[in-house]
């Protein structure tokens, strides 16, 4: 749905150049929320913010919904008539809201239809229908500054689903909310994805919001993608950056000499199985428990546990072999020679 | 002097004052709101961005306004009889008071427009709005609060310029004052003008005032209601991320 190949976007000011985007390329699939995670700087919102051009990417391309946006004609000022025409069908929500503080939220919402040039009555309609959707019916004659920050999120998404767009671009939409709020917000942006299919990219520093809505995830790191995937394949993949930074079991200092830590991670159905007492009854071996966590990420139960065996790797093939066979991922951490030095 | 004598005065050359301020203010309006939003979309980054535009428009606003308004009178004299036929009187006072307001409004209107967020610009850019779209939908419903606040201070100042438009033949109530109250005497007749001019300056200022508040709904003036609101539950502490509140 949003494609983007070779995205680079350097900005020239007094002779220095710094580059935002190096050649950054993003499939988002049609239907799916993806989220793209990264520290502030690392080129996130210059990324998002060429996806509808709002900025003229230096060189590549932007193709989203089969139309290739970087070819229509137009400057980072104004957009040509066939640009203007797109954009009416990708819809986009603000960290600040971006409401028009003149107008009521009716008003705000029927913003993008006056523009597309709907006639009053329908107008009317439409922003009705959106405002129950976002739960706002009732605020219809509030203004923006006689509402919560959610509150305004909410009409923000309402006005940017009024071009029944098939593509929703959010540039930190619940950065400014508070926990609570964002988890609401954050729920209202699922159930529009699966109600009403719709696209979503979603750019965030936050590794909750991608934990809690999203299908897939890119990490960016100066200016560059270093990881993307859907998120249930990153999980199974221990060397992940990202499924460890989604999924944290905490820093640990050391194992002891002489003993096997062990990473092990299960997906969907495999916590079903009591994997650790029967490995403890098979080999008569005392396991030490040194840390576990279980969380549902993208819809399905996602755990890890780290462990600790007596014995060298060499003496726990056969315990590994074991563990292995029920499906579940084990990763040996090798501790041996750095841990013990330290 | 009389009371009846100071009204058989006063009056026409309140009107004419009216008049002229009136007709200089639609003028200054008709070009002045223009050249704000211009100096506003031509500028670096504007929607309209050309620089050599900007830069002619800039040096012309302030030599506009870097000329004394005495001296803008005296050299307008050709125009003004082009425009109006005359160099006397009331109609033809206006031509050099708009002339004179206009710059000054029109760097107001640019402060005003430029206070617009820009993220507002970006919401309307990516709903695919043309740039004449942005203007109207946003640039100017959006300023219009302070828009009329600066109304109201270019009004006010052209009051004030109306009074020495009439020491050179323009008439109204700055004449008035000069050639009675200074000129024969009459400093009674003045202070009653001067307070005149108090009140008509106070009057607009009030209601310059009210309008822009009852057109502005951000938070402070929001009503009682809402006041109130903000008083017992202060909901800016609960929705304000304090990562990005720093």
């Amino acid at each position: 749905m949003i494609t983007t190949k070779g995205l680079t976007k350097v900005y020239r000011s007094r002779g220095r150049e710094v580059t935002a985007l190096h050649g950054v390329d993003l499939h988002v699939r049609e239907g799916e929320v993806f989220g793209v995670v990264g520290t502030s700087g690392a080129g996130k919102s210059t990324l998002i913010r060429c996806v509808n051009l709002l900025e003229r990417p230096t060189s590549g391309t932007v193709t989203v919904d089969g139309v290739e946006l970087t070819a229509l004609p137009g400057d980072e000022q104004r957009a040509g008539r066939e640009l203007r025409e797109a954009r009416r069908r990708i819809g986009m929500v603000f960290q600040h809201f971006n409401l028009l503080a003149s107008r009521t939220v009716q008003q705000n919402v029927e913003l993008p239809l006056e523009i597309i040039g709907l006639d009053r009555t329908q107008r009317r309609r439409k922003a009705a229908e959106l405002l129950d959707l976002v739960g706002l019916a009732d605020k219809a004659r509030s203004y923006p500054s006689q509402l919560s920050g959610g509150q305004k999120q909410r009409v923000g998404i309402a006005r940017a689903l009024a071009g029944d767009p098939k593509v929703l671009l959010s540039d930190e939409a619940t950065s400014a909310l508070d926990p609570e709020t964002t988890r609401s917000v954050l729920k209202l942006l699922r159930d529009l994805n699966r109600q009403l299919g719709l696209t979503v990219l979603l750019i965030t520093h936050e590794m909750d919001v991608i934990k809690t809505v999203c299908d897939s995830a890119a990490l960016m790191r100066g200016g560059r993608v270093v990881e993307s995937g859907a998120l249930t394949d990153l999980l199974a993949d221990n060397s992940s950056r990202l499924a460890r930074d989604l999924f944290p079991l905490g820093d640990f200092a050391s194992g002891h000499p002489g003993r096997t830590v062990l990473e092990i991670t299960f997906q969907g159905d495999t916590p079903a199985q009591p994997f650790v007492s029967q490995l403890a009854r098979t080999y008569q071996i005392d396991i030490n428990i040194l840390g576990a966590a279980v969380e549902t990420i993208a819809g399905r139960m996602v755990g890890r546990m780290r462990v600790e065996l007596p014995g060298a790797h060499a003496d726990n093939v056969v315990p590994i072999g074991y563990l292995r066979e029920q499906g579940l991922q084990v990763d040996v951490l090798d501790f041996d020679a750095n841990g013990a030095a330290a | 002097m009389t009371w009846d004598q100071m009204q058989q005065l006063m009056w026409p050359a309140t009107w004419e004052t009216l008049g002229m301020v009136g007709i200089a203010t639609l003028a200054t309006l008709a070009v002045g709101l223009p050249l704000g939003l211009l100096l506003v979309l031509t500028d670096k980054g504007g929607l309209l961005q050309n620089p050599a535009v900007a830069r002619v428009l800039g040096v012309v606003v302030n030599v506009g306004r870097s000329v004394p308004f005495v001296i803008l009178i005296v050299a307008l004299i050709p125009f003004t009889r082009w425009v109006t036929g005359t160099s006397l009187g009331w109609q033809a006072a206006s031509v050099p008071l708009a002339v004179g307001a206009i710059p000054f409004f029109a760097r107001l209107v640019e402060t005003s427009v430029r206070e617009v967020e820009p993220g507002l610009v970006e919401a309307l850019q990516a709903m695919g709005a043309s740039t004449a779209t942005i203007v109207r939908k946003t640039l100017l419903p959006e300023a219009l609060p302070a828009l009329i606040a600066s109304l109201t201070t270019t009004v006010i100042a052209l009051i004030g310029y109306s009074a020495m438009a009439g020491t050179v033949g323009g008439g109204g109530l700055g004449n008035l004052a000069i050639t009675y109250g200074y000129q024969r005497f009459e400093t009674g007749f003045m202070w009653v003008i001067v307070a005149e001019l108090v009140i008509i300056v106070t009057a607009l200022q009030l209601l310059g005032d009210l309008t822009a508040r009852r057109l502005s709904h951000r938070g402070e003036h929001a009503g009682p209601l809402a006041l109130l609101r903000t008083a017992t539950a202060k909901p800016g502490a609960r929705d304000q991320d304090p990562v990005s509140s720093h």
